[in-house]
C-alpha cells in the first residue's frame, strides 16, 4: 500500500530530534507495549510481516504523531480484537477505571513457561532465511530496475526506489516474502537481493547530494534485469 | 506538567491508562504476565545494548582474522563472543574506511540490529531521520548531527528493509596503538555504530 509510513525522502519533517542519554525506556507503559510484542507473537496474533501491516493501517496523522510504541499498542489491539480475545467496549471501560485510578493493580498470574520463552527467543531469535529449490534469478553485478507498480496491502517496496535501476551487490537466499506473509498469506519464499542506488537514480542529478549511494534489500518479484548500460 | 511521552494527540497518562486497561485483559487471557514485562525490561535495560557492540567492534580493531570473520558473517563472528539473538538473526556489517562512510536506517519500519545495539532511540524511530538520511544524509551528518562527511568521502547509507540488519564497524581511531580491547570498547558510541556520530577520544574516554 501507498502509506505515510514510506517515509524514504518525504520533505517537511523538520530537524532530527536528539536526546542525550535518553532511558531504555521513557515511561513503565512503554515496558508493557515493548513486551506486547514478543507476548503476542507466541500467542499466535502475528508474525512480523503482519505486524508491521497492522502498524501501516493506522491513522496516518495518528501513525505521525503518535510515540513509536503506541503504534505497538495499536497492533495489540488490532489483533487481540480479530483473534476475540480483546473486546474494545471492555478495553474501554477499562481505560477509563485506570485513568479515575492510575494506581489500581493489575491481575496477577505466572507463567514460567512464557518467562522461559521470553529469554528464549531473546537469545535464538526468529531467523527468516529459508531453504528453497527456486533458481535465483539474478546475480551479484546484474543491473535491475525496481518494479514501479503501487500494490494494494502489505510490501517492502518502498516508492522512492520504485522504478529505480541499480546494481545487485549481494545475493541472500530465500527470505520469508513479505508481500505474502504481511497480507494473511503463507510464507512463499523468495530470493533476496541487495541492490545499490545511485543518488542521481534515485532523486535526480539536480538535487542529489555528490558522492552518495543507498543500498537496499529487494526480493526477486519485485525486480527485472535492466538493459546493460550504454 | 510535561512528561516524556506527551503527544500532541494524548497526555501520558491517558497512554498510560489503555496501555494498562489491555496489559490487564491479556494478562487475563494468558497471553501476557507483568514477570515477562519486567523480565524484557530488565534485558534490554542492563544486559543487551551498545556495549556489546563496542566489544565486537573493538575485537574487531585488534584481530585482524576475527574482522574478516566480522565482515564475511557478522552473526557467526558476533556468535564466537555469545552476542546474537532477536533482531539479528543475519547480520551485517559494513566498514568504514578512508574513502567510505556507512549510516544505517529503517524507512518503512524501525529495524535495528537489537542484541548488539540494544533497542533503538527514539531519534531512529521518529519520521525525520527515517525521511531525511536517504535523500540528504550529507545535511543530516553535518547539521543534525554536528558530524560532516568531506565531500570525497563516499556516503554509503543502508536501508534494512529485509531481516538482514545493517551495522557499522567505525575505524579505529589515531593514537591508540597502546589500547587493549577493554579501553578500546569504551571508545565506542552507539552513534558510530549507527554512522552518525564519531568514535570518542581516546583522551576524553570514560
Amino acid at each position: 500500500m501507498n502509506g505515510v509510513f514510506d517515509l524514504g525522502g518525504t520533505d517537511g519533517l523538520g530537524p532530527v530530534v536528539t536526546q542525550e542519554n535518553e532511558p531504555v525506556f521513557r515511561a513503565e507503559w512503554e515496558k508493557a507495549a515493548f513486551a506486547m510484542f514478543s507476548n503476542c507473537f507466541r500467542a499466535g496474533f502475528f508474525g512480523v510481516d503482519s505486524f508491521r501491516h497492522s502498524i501501516e493501517k493506522m491513522d496516518p496523522g495518528e501513525y505521525l504523531l503518535s510515540n513509536y510504541y503506541e503504534h505497538w499498542v495499536h497492533v495489540a489491539e488490532d489483533f487481540g480484537a480479530q483473534k476475540g480475545v480483546i473486546d474494545l467496549e471492555e478495553l474501554e471501560r477499562r481505560t477509563q477505571h485506570y485513568l479515575e485510578n492510575p494506581e489500581a493493580p493489575l491481575p496477577q498470574r505466572e507463567d514460567p513457561e512464557l518467562l522461559a520463552f521470553v529469554d528464549a527467543v531473546v537469545r535464538s531469535g526468529a531467523p527468516a532465511n529459508r531453504p528453497t529449490d527456486k533458481i535465483a534469478q539474478f546475480k551479484v553485478g546484474d543491473r535491475v530496475t525496481v518494479l514501479a507498480d503501487s500494490p494494494r496491502g502489505h510490501t517492502r517496496r518502498a516508492r522512492y526506489v520504485r522504478g529505480r535501476t541499480g546494481e545487485i551487490t549481494g545475493a541472500h537466499g530465500a527470505a520469508i516474502y513479505p508481500d505474502s506473509a504481511g497480507n494473511g498469506g503463507p510464507e512463499a519464499p523468495e530470493h533476496l537481493y541487495t541492490v545499490r542506488f545511485t543518488a542521481e537514480e534515485l532523486w535526480g542529478p539536480e538535487v542529489a547530494e555528490p558522492n552518495t549511494v543507498t543500498y537496499f534489500d529487494l526480493w526477486e518479484p519485485y525486480l527485472s534485469l535492466a538493459p546493460t548500460r550504454p | 506538567m510535561t512528561e516524556p511521552t506527551d503527544t500532541k494527540l494524548r497526555t501520558q497518562a491517558e497512554i498510560a491508562a489503555r496501555v494498562k486497561a489491555l496489559e490487564s485483559m491479556l494478562i487475563e487471557k494468558g497471553v501476557m504476565t507483568t514477570d515477562a514485562i519486567d523480565r524484557l525490561a530488565e534485558i534490554y535495560e542492563n544486559e543487551v545494548g551498545p556495549q556489546l557492540g563496542a566489544k565486537v567492534v573493538a575485537r574487531a580493531w585488534t584481530d585482524p582474522e576475527f574482522k574478516q570473520r566480522l565482515i564475511a558473517d557478522a552473526s557467526a563472528a558476533c556468535a564466537e563472543m555469545d552476542i546474537g539473538g532477536l533482531q539479528g538473526e543475519e547480520m551485517v556489517v559494513v566498514e568504514n574506511t578512508d574513502t567510505v562512510h556507512n549510516a544505517i536506517v529503517c524507512t518503512l519500519c524501525s529495524c535495528y540490529p537489537w542484541p548488539v545495539l540494544g533497542l533503538p532511540p527514539n531519534w531512529y524511530k521518529a519520521p525525520a531521520y527515517r525521511a531525511r538520511i536517504v535523500r540528504e544524509p550529507r545535511k543530516v551528518l553535518a547539521e543534525d548531527f554536528g558530524f560532516p562527511i568531506p565531500d570525497s568521502v563516499e556516503i554509503r547509507i543502508w536501508d534494512s528493509s529485509s531481516e538482514l540488519r545493517y551495522w557499522v564497524l567505525p575505524q579505529r581511531p589515531a593514537g591508540t596503538e597502546d589500547l587493549g580491547a577493554f579501553e578500546l570498547a569504551a571508545l565506542v558510541t552507539r552513534d558510530s555504530m549507527i554512522g552518525v556520530g564519531p568514535v570518542a577520544t581516546p583522551g576524553a574516554a570514560r
